[in-house]
């Protein structure tokens, strides 16, 4: 958290003398789409980020999806068979996490940086509700969360898909699954030199669902006995339907 | 194609939910049986949540048994009287069964219920299915062509059921009996609807025939009829309390299941009754001992997300 607090105030310090000399602003960055609707045929798609840098250096990019809170339950036996047991609870876990650089972080930052910033998912800092867990079920946990999620598509590892272009350009290509959850991303593009970060910037990125999808989902939630109804209604109209067609023939 | 769901959030493969629809819609209708007990557990094997898995199947079974009861009713094969008292029985144990399915759901422990429950009757049911087929189809063998099995069931068999309270007459089932009972079965088929994801039939039938000694034509038309109405109870109870009624893909389901059932129907005039049930019992004893191994089997995930909020 401290490293976004730093963050911050490095953006608005870069804002700031922005606006005194627009020529020397180390770092701009975009996003090809601050949208991504969600519709009916909807099977994943790419984001193209693209920026340029004031000379070289190596860049960073780090996508957060909406925070959440998880419950992750762990088996153990029970007599012959499988079942739940114990539960540990996490907030404020990032729902997407994805790190794009243009080579092996490990090769220019160190563990403190990425630490700091969170950079990396071995850096990513996890909350638990409980406060008294032992450091093994902690690391157990935080381990499992990792796994699921990367399983998932949802968390990746550090890759080198960004391409630096002359040392001044940037782009990469972000990629969102169809299990991709919704609400408000945050995009932060960093700027290393000599180890440490000199810039950053962060864009915001909106997924959420639109079209049919969407409309039936809220009406789902919003108006839940008359969806159940509305859901009755339907079954049955198909039912008679289907057995009309059918005595037919 | 892929197709996003609404309620499941997740996309799947429309031809694979169509005919997924058509296999256990063929399998209907070549057994004439609901198809539930299969359904859901390939929801689940294809990623669908759980939840929305028992709350969808309950709404596809809704137009399934609409579509199905109507020929039975048209032959005069539904007993009203019957079917209503079983159908009050049924929702209150539908009733009961979501509200249990949720404090479930809350505890983590939904799926193991979920599969202990089928472990049990499929292999209860597929057990004894097994049993009685091969017995006609060995005795079959054995006499001389022509002579019948005599049925094993009697007149004049006198039990501790014939001495509960509140008795009813049932003209079209031929019956004076306690309306206790089918009120008891119609209450414990409905929390197994509810928390499994099915109509019921497969436990329904069975119990309308040797429990409460109903004539075998009027059991089907009268279990689709209750069933009917208990699946709509637990379409608009999930559909409120836990809002784990996905429209499209039910719909998807349906229209795959309407037709393989059409199919399924016709193969299954050629075919003999009694090769029928053994095929039958022994597809059901292979959907539960999949899910028996599952549960003994050391995952190899241990992990799990689930619980509250998510």
């Amino acid at each position: 958290m401290s490293g976004r607090i730093i963050l911050i105030a490095l953006t608005v310090a870069v804002g700031l003398t922005r606006t005194a000399a627009a020529q020397s602003v180390p770092l701009v960055a975009d996003l090809s789409n601050h949208l991504v609707a969600i519709t009916t045929g909807f099977t994943g798609t790419d984001v193209l980020l693209f920026g340029a840098t004031d000379g070289p250096g190596d860049v960073v990019i780090v996508v957060r999806g909406p925070a959440t809170n998880v419950t992750l339950r762990r088996k153990d036996r029970f007599g012959p068979i499988w079942a739940n047991a114990d539960a540990v609870a996490m907030r404020d876990v990032p729902s997407f996490y994805n790190v794009a650089s243009n080579r092996d972080i490990a090769e220019f930052t160190s563990e403190r940086i990425r630490d700091l910033y969170e950079i990396g998912l071995e850096s990513l800092k996890l909350k638990f509700v409980d406060s008294q867990l032992s450091e093994k079920t902690r690391q157990d946990y935080g381990d499992a969360l990792i796994r699921l999620n990367t399983e998932r598509e949802l968390y990746s590892p550090e890759n080198g898909k960004v391409s630096l272009l002359a040392n001044r350009l940037f782009r990469a290509e972000l990629h969102f699954p169809a299990n991709v959850p919704t609400g408000a991303y945050e995009v932060g593009i960093y700027l290393f030199r000599n180890g440490d970060v000199v810039s950053g910037e962060f864009v915001p990125l909106i997924i959420s669902k639109t079209g049919v999808g969407a409309e039936v989902y809220d009406f789902a939630h919003n108006l839940a006995p008359v969806y159940g109804l509305l859901a009755i209604v339907i079954a049955v109209l198909a039912g008679l339907a289907a057995e009309a067609v059918f005595r037919r023939t | 194609m892929q197709i996003y769901l609404p309620i499941a959030e997740m996309s799947v493969n429309i031809f694979l939910i169509l005919s997924m629809g058509g296999v256990v819609g063929l399998l209907s209708g070549l057994f004439g049986v609901g198809g539930g007990f299969l359904m859901t557990p390939l929801l689940f094997f294809i990623g669908v949540p759980p939840a929305v898995a028992v709350g969808t199947e309950a709404n596809q079974i809704v137009a399934s048994s609409v579509s199905g009861v109507l020929a039975h009713w048209r032959r005069g094969n539904v007993d009203l009287r019957m079917g209503t008292v079983l159908t009050v029985g049924g929702v209150i144990g539908s009733t009961f069964g979501v509200a249990l399915f949720s404090l479930l759901r809350g505890l983590g422990q939904i799926e193991l219920v979920i599969s202990l429950s089928y472990v049990i009757f499929l292999g209860v049911i597929g057990g004894l299915m097994f049993y009685e087929s091969m017995k006609t189809i060995l005795r079959l063998w054995a006499a001389p062509a022509g002579r019948a099995p005599r049925s094993a069931r009697g007149p004049g068999r006198h039990t501790w059921m014939h001495g509960l309270p509140f008795k009813m007459r049932f003209r079209k089932s031929k019956l004076y009996i306690s309306a206790l009972l089918p009120l008891g079965i119609g209450f414990v088929v409905g929390v197994l609807a509810a928390i499994m994801g099915v109509g019921g039939g497969f436990v329904m039938v069975p119990a309308m025939i040797y429990l409460l000694g109903m004539p075998t034509q009027v059991v089907i038309g009268t279990s689709l009829f209750q069933i009917i109405f208990v699946t709509a109870n637990t379409t608009f109870l999930q559909a409120t309390v836990n809002q784990t009624v996905d429209v499209v893909l039910a719909l998807l389901l349906l229209v795959g299941g309407v037709i393989g059932a059409q199919i399924g129907a016709r193969m299954g005039a050629k075919l003999r009754g009694e090769q029928l049930r053994v095929l039958l019992a022994l597809i059901v004893l292979g959907v539960c001992f999949k899910l028996a191994f599952d549960l003994v089997i050391t995952p190899s995930e241990l992990f799990s997300f689930g619980g509250l909020g998510e």
